[in-house]
């Protein structure tokens, strides 16, 4: 690690007036510095500067709000969402995609925004080489040791995303609060994760000078019900393989809402809007859940090694979707 | 040196060495570091406080486990100048003079170890649960010990060690 100043902040302003500093982008955030840490001992990011928000209580916190809707501020940890009574019976797919995440020690210190903000985990980003998605001009996942590469093509990177949080929190139509220099903006996480450009190398939306303050969930996402399925290849302590969120609203027997979104199958949690649309409208049966489970992996173009995904994604999918209707049994 | 910067809330720390307080196992230590060291480092290279082990330093083995008020961490991912509000807890303050901590008794009586590298964080992971839940089933034992790599296979023993101090025969 190299040497860096360090400012500790007791509040969200004072964060942002430090980071308006204009030092290019050499200053960064601190939360739980689960995934910072890492980065910083492996030479990935090297800023000159770091802000500890830690201390900025007021942005820890799980608020269920009179409209029913639910605000989560971006240092709740993963372990507070975990151990929240009120969210595993209002809200069990959130409280799902974090129980199998990292283990309880990450999840004690890991952070709702640093989730959202963590880089890939594909070795040979965070290994030494000059790959794509630091600057370089290759991809080396695409002809390399591609078992854990993403199976859709969204650009030049194939790294596959790693939260288990980040699929949940799209499923469920949240939006991101981030402020600046300027002010406050709302954006959706569907669309503040996205898949890395030329221009932009890295995972999420956020301009140097801003920071996530807090995640929204509106309240009709939260009235239907849903699961987070998580593969990995061992039992605990492992990012997903692949990892299916599905969030299903019925009303009078049918599907009025249904959310489908996956994690490690693309750069950014992948939501599949064809699988979504079979459902609605329907009775959701064995056979409908099938026929989505289908839609959802069409198009899906793996590589030398991970193909094996694919069938992975199609098994959860229907898994979760009859699961989120309350339907799954062993035998169907 | 610590200095307040204009906010008087915020504390602004220069990169090179600065004195930090730290509250390990009750006692209020006062070391020099420069804000890149992690909890780890300053608890073994400053305060030769060496029960917390350096495995993977990533997060990834769960040696360096020690406790925070009360919740079990890594303290390979944490920088010392951030824990300087919150109690420190490590192997070494476990024990009252030649009383035991009840977690490493159990250890013993069961055998739950084998080389020892790992046991340090074994004990402080099944601490952290006992202390927020008494009485653990096994789901909850597991989950709660999943954080800690045992490379010799002490898994069973552990498991035995916690159910014992759970209130349940092993
Ligand atoms: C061994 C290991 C296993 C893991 N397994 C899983 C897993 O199975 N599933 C999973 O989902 N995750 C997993 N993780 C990732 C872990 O969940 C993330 O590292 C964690 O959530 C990041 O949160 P943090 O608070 O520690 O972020 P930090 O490390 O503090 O920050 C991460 C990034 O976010 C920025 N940042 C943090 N907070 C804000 C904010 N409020 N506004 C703007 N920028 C901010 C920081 O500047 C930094 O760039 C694993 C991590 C490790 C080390």
């Amino acid at each position: 690690m190299r040497p860096f100043e360090h400012l500790t902040v007791q509040a969200a302003d004072e964060a942002i007036q430090a980071l308006a500093g204009g030092d290019g982008g050499n200053t960064r955030l601190i939360a739980g510095g689960t995934d910072l840490l890492p980065l910083l001992k492996d030479g990935l990011v090297n800023p000159g500067r770091l802000i500890d928000i830690k201390p900025a209580r007021a942005l820890r916190h799980l608020t269920f709000d009179a409209d029913g809707s639910l605000r989560i501020g971006a240092l709740t940890t993963l372990a507070e969402i975990e151990r929240s009574s009120q969210l595993a019976e209002r809200l069990p797919l959130l409280r799902q995609s974090v129980v199998d995440a990292a283990t309880p020690q990450l999840r004690a210190m890991a952070t709702v925004g640093g989730n959202l903000l963590q880089r890939s985990r594909c070795w040979y980003f965070r290994g030494p080489f000059d790959c794509w998605l630091k600057g370089g001009t290759v991809c080396y996942m695409r002809d390399g040791e591609n078992k854990y590469a993403a199976i859709f093509d969204q650009g030049p990177c194939r790294s596959a995303h790693p939260s288990d949080l980040a699929p949940a929190l799209v499923a469920l139509d949240a939006t991101v609060s981030i402020s600046g220099p300027a002010g406050s903006r709302t954006t959706p996480v569907a669309e503040f994760l996205a898949p890395p450009t030329n221009d932009e190398r890295v995972e999420y939306r956020l301009r140097p000078d801003e920071m996530v303050t807090e995640i929204r969930i509106p309240a009709e996402a939260i009235a239907g019900h849903g699961v987070y399925l998580k593969a990995m290849d061992r039992r605990a302590w492992a990012f997903a393989l692949v990892g299916a969120a599905a969030q299903v609203t019925i009303l009078d027997g049918k599907v009025a809402r249904a959310r489908l979104v996956f994690s490690a199958v693309a750069n950014v949690p992948w939501r599949a809007t064809a699988a979504e649309a079979l459902l609605v409208g329907q009775t959701l049966t064995p056979d409908l859940a099938a026929q989505a489970a289908d839609a959802a992996i069409a198009g899906a173009s793996p590589l030398a090694h991970n193909g094996y995904k694919v069938p992975l994604a199609r098994e959860l999918a229907r898994r979760a979707i009859l699961a989120a209707a309350n339907l799954w049994t062993e035998t169907n | 040196m610590s200095s307040p910067s204009s906010n008087a809330a915020s504390v602004s720390t220069s990169a090179s060495t600065t004195t930090i307080h730290l509250t390990v196992n009750g006692r209020t230590r006062t070391l020099s570091v420069e804000p890149r060291r992690t909890l780890l480092d300053a608890l073994r290279e400053d305060l030769h406080l060496t029960g917390a082990k350096p495995g993977c330093n990533m997060g990834q083995c769960g040696a360096c486990t020690v406790l925070l008020d009360g919740e079990a961490v890594y303290s390979c991912l944490a920088l010392a100048i951030e824990c300087q509000h919150q109690a420190i807890t490590t192997i070494e303050g476990l024990a009252h003079d030649d009383q035991l901590d009840p977690v490493q008794q159990a250890f013993i009586d069961h055998d739950a170890l084998q080389c020892g590298f790992c046991t340090p964080g074994q004990v402080l992971a099944l601490k952290s649960l006992l202390l927020r839940d008494p009485h653990p089933d096994d789901d909850a034992i597991e989950r709660a010990m999943a954080g800690n790599l045992c490379r010799c296979g002490a898994y069973p023993k552990i498991l035995a060690a916690a159910r014992s101090l759970a209130g349940r025969a092993s």
